[in-house]
């Protein structure tokens, strides 16, 4: 099951929004399907009723007052920009 | 002895004494960054007039009557940890050229606490890989044998500690990060309690596994730097509200091991692990037994599937905390003509092999279709691994092993084989994924190479993992040996 054809490499590519060569897809291609077979041993556990653990802490909800605190200005903010015009990031044109 | 190999706390007292000035001490720590670092690289970048310039101000107000646990005292902060005014790249392209305009959660604390900064240290990008090669500048040589790997990604924090090139440093720990370049590197690391302290700045690669930690020359500079760094922070909703004892006092509270119950996870003596890293384990435990612990055997069942479960966690967060690089906010930007193009393209210039190796993981393990098989079948697993920690600490207080299966490995070795280099993790990633402490201590050397005893506590237990590497060291010179570089 685990082997992953060169059309599902460019479709995770494609989700990821990377840009491959053919060369790193060949490479991708063999080095994922051995992480992702070694993965498979986890199959062999029968989790039935395990509830999956998204955090190791006995936290949930954590909340603050809603309040308005210091932050960046926006000068501080854009500092690191690539490109920006008028107090805001500038990009590339959303719709045509 | 030259002022650059001092401990914090021995600088601390001579500093406290009047004997040294801060100035003094960061000089002589600038000057061997400068006669070792061409060899050694630890660094990704060095900020001597900006250490200097806090070495001062250190001196002033110490003059001026102040005192503070780390005042005037030279660390090195791993570049994965944000720095205001100072550039931080996480070892990686895209983030070249980026000022943070904020500090860390714990820089600040640091700052607080009258720390001087020398440099930022070197990373395997986004702090993914076991060596520090995936680094995207250059790799870091371990001090102790130049042609071998420091371990990794906190490589640069641990070799700059054994070189010494700080007098400490920060490092972050997601599967091992801390404790596997510590001990290829003889020094000691230890990665906190998930919750323990702020991830606030940390550059993010596994959110649910992340933790800060220290990389120090002894367990009481690791005691030191903890106190300085752990506690709730209000900015992240992660960290445990709970008081935050005085470490250096509790390493303190015990003279032997008598009372202390250790336990042996059979599991943890994998398969291929080196004779000559199971010889130093074996005898560090029987040096534990002649402090006075009570040494069982107890079973971790589930420990074997902790690589298949964090290399489908780590990468799934991680493709999910990397979406953020697109050229946009801050970092490389490549223009590809519109949005997307320029989104694929900044991302492909910008992300490194190993980064877009684990994108791609945990892009796949997330998407329609694999999300059952995989992300949620390995967070099932992941219940079990902690079932596994909660019922043996029902048994005992503190658990044993080795930090990693091997010693330092030679450079270029396994750079092309990542499930080799994923391997490496095995002693380390379950920690990660329980959420619990542990802390790795010099405990002999194989082939020459330093070897490291892993002391894993539960949730909240770093006092004692920290009275059980103190004592353990009390009794032993292994931390005492340093590397001959530049002798």
């Amino acid at each position: 099951m685990a082997k992953l054809s060169l059309a599902e490499v460019e479709m995770i590519a494609e989700l990821a929004k990377l840009t491959l060569t053919d060369e790193e897809k060949a490479i991708f291609q063999e080095q994922l399907s051995e992480v992702l077979e070694y993965a498979e041993m986890l199959q062999q556990l029968d989790t039935t009723g395990i509830p999956p653990t998204t955090s190791a802490l006995p936290l949930s909800n954590v909340m603050r007052a809603d309040v308005v605190r210091p932050s960046l200005s926006n000068e501080e903010a854009l500092f690191n920009a690539p490109e920006a015009e008028d107090g805001s990031f500038k990009v590339r044109a959303v719709l045509d | 002895m030259e002022l650059y190999a001092l401990t914090v706390h021995e600088a601390q007292e001579m500093l406290r004494r009047g004997e040294i000035s801060s100035v003094e001490l960061t000089e002589s720590v600038l000057e061997r960054v400068a006669a070792v670092e061409e060899e050694v690289g630890a660094y990704i970048s060095v900020q001597p007039e900006l250490a200097l310039q806090m070495a001062h101000f250190a001196d002033e107000r110490r003059a001026a009557g102040e005192d503070r646990p780390l005042l005037g005292i030279p660390l090195g902060i791993k570049d994965a940890i944000i720095t205001q005014g100072v550039p931080t790249t996480a070892g990686s392209r895209i983030l070249e050229g980026f000022v943070p305009p904020f500090d860390a959660t714990t820089v600040a604390k640091l700052r607080m606490a009258g720390a001087v900064f020398i440099g930022k240290t070197n990373t395997d990008e986004f702090t993914m890989g076991s060596s520090t090669e995936y680094s995207a500048f250059h790799v870091t040589r371990n001090p102790w044998n130049l042609d071998r790997v420091p371990g990794g990604s906190s490589g640069g924090s641990a070799a700059a500690t054994a070189a010494g090139e700080a007098l400490a440093t920060l490092g972050t720990d997601t599967g091992g990060s801390i404790r596997t370049p510590a001990s290829f590197c003889g020094v000691v690391g230890l990665k906190p309690t998930y919750g323990r302290v702020s991830r606030y700045g940390a550059i993010a690669h596994g959110s649910s596994l992340d933790q800060i930690g220290p990389i120090t020359k002894d367990v009481e500079d690791a005691a030191i730097l903890l106190g300085c760094i752990a506690g709730h922070d209000p900015l992240d909703a992660t960290t445990l509200d709970a008081p935050v004892p005085d470490y250096v006092a509790e390493i303190k509270r015990r003279s032997d091991l008598r009372g202390l119950k250790v336990g042996i996870p059979t599991e943890y003596f994998v398969k291929g692990m080196e004779a000559g890293v199971e010889a130093a384990i074996r005898a560090a435990i029987a040096k534990l037994a002649e402090l006075g612990a009570k040494i069982m055997e107890v079973s971790l069942p589930h420990t074997q599937y902790g690589i298949p479960v964090y290399y489908i966690v780590a990468p799934a967060e991680a493709s999910a905390n990397l979406s953020r690089y697109d050229g946009v906010r801050y970092g490389l930007r490549r223009d590809g003509g519109d949005m997307w193009e320029t989104f694929r393209q900044t991302r492909e210039a910008g992300f490194g092999p190993e980064v877009k190796r684990r994108i791609m993981l945990g892009t796949y393990a997330l998407s329609a279709g694999y999300y059952d098989a995989y992300y949620l079948k390995a967070q099932q697993v992941r219940t079990l691994l902690r079932r596994d920690f909660e019922e043996a600490f029902q048994k005992v207080d503190v658990l044993v092993s080795a930090a990693a299966p091997g010693i330092a490995f030679e450079l270029g070795s396994k750079v092309n084989d990542p499930l080799q280099m994923y391997l490496i993790d095995v002693l380390t990633v379950t920690l990660n994924l329980g959420g619990v402490c542990g802390i790795s201590v010099p405990c002999g050397f194989s082939e020459g190479m330093p070897v490291g005893l892993q002391i894993i506590g539960p949730a909240l237990g770093e006092s004692l993992i920290l009275q059980t590497a103190y004592q353990y060291q009390q009794a032993t010179e292994w931390h005492k040996q340093k590397p001959l570089l530049g002798e």
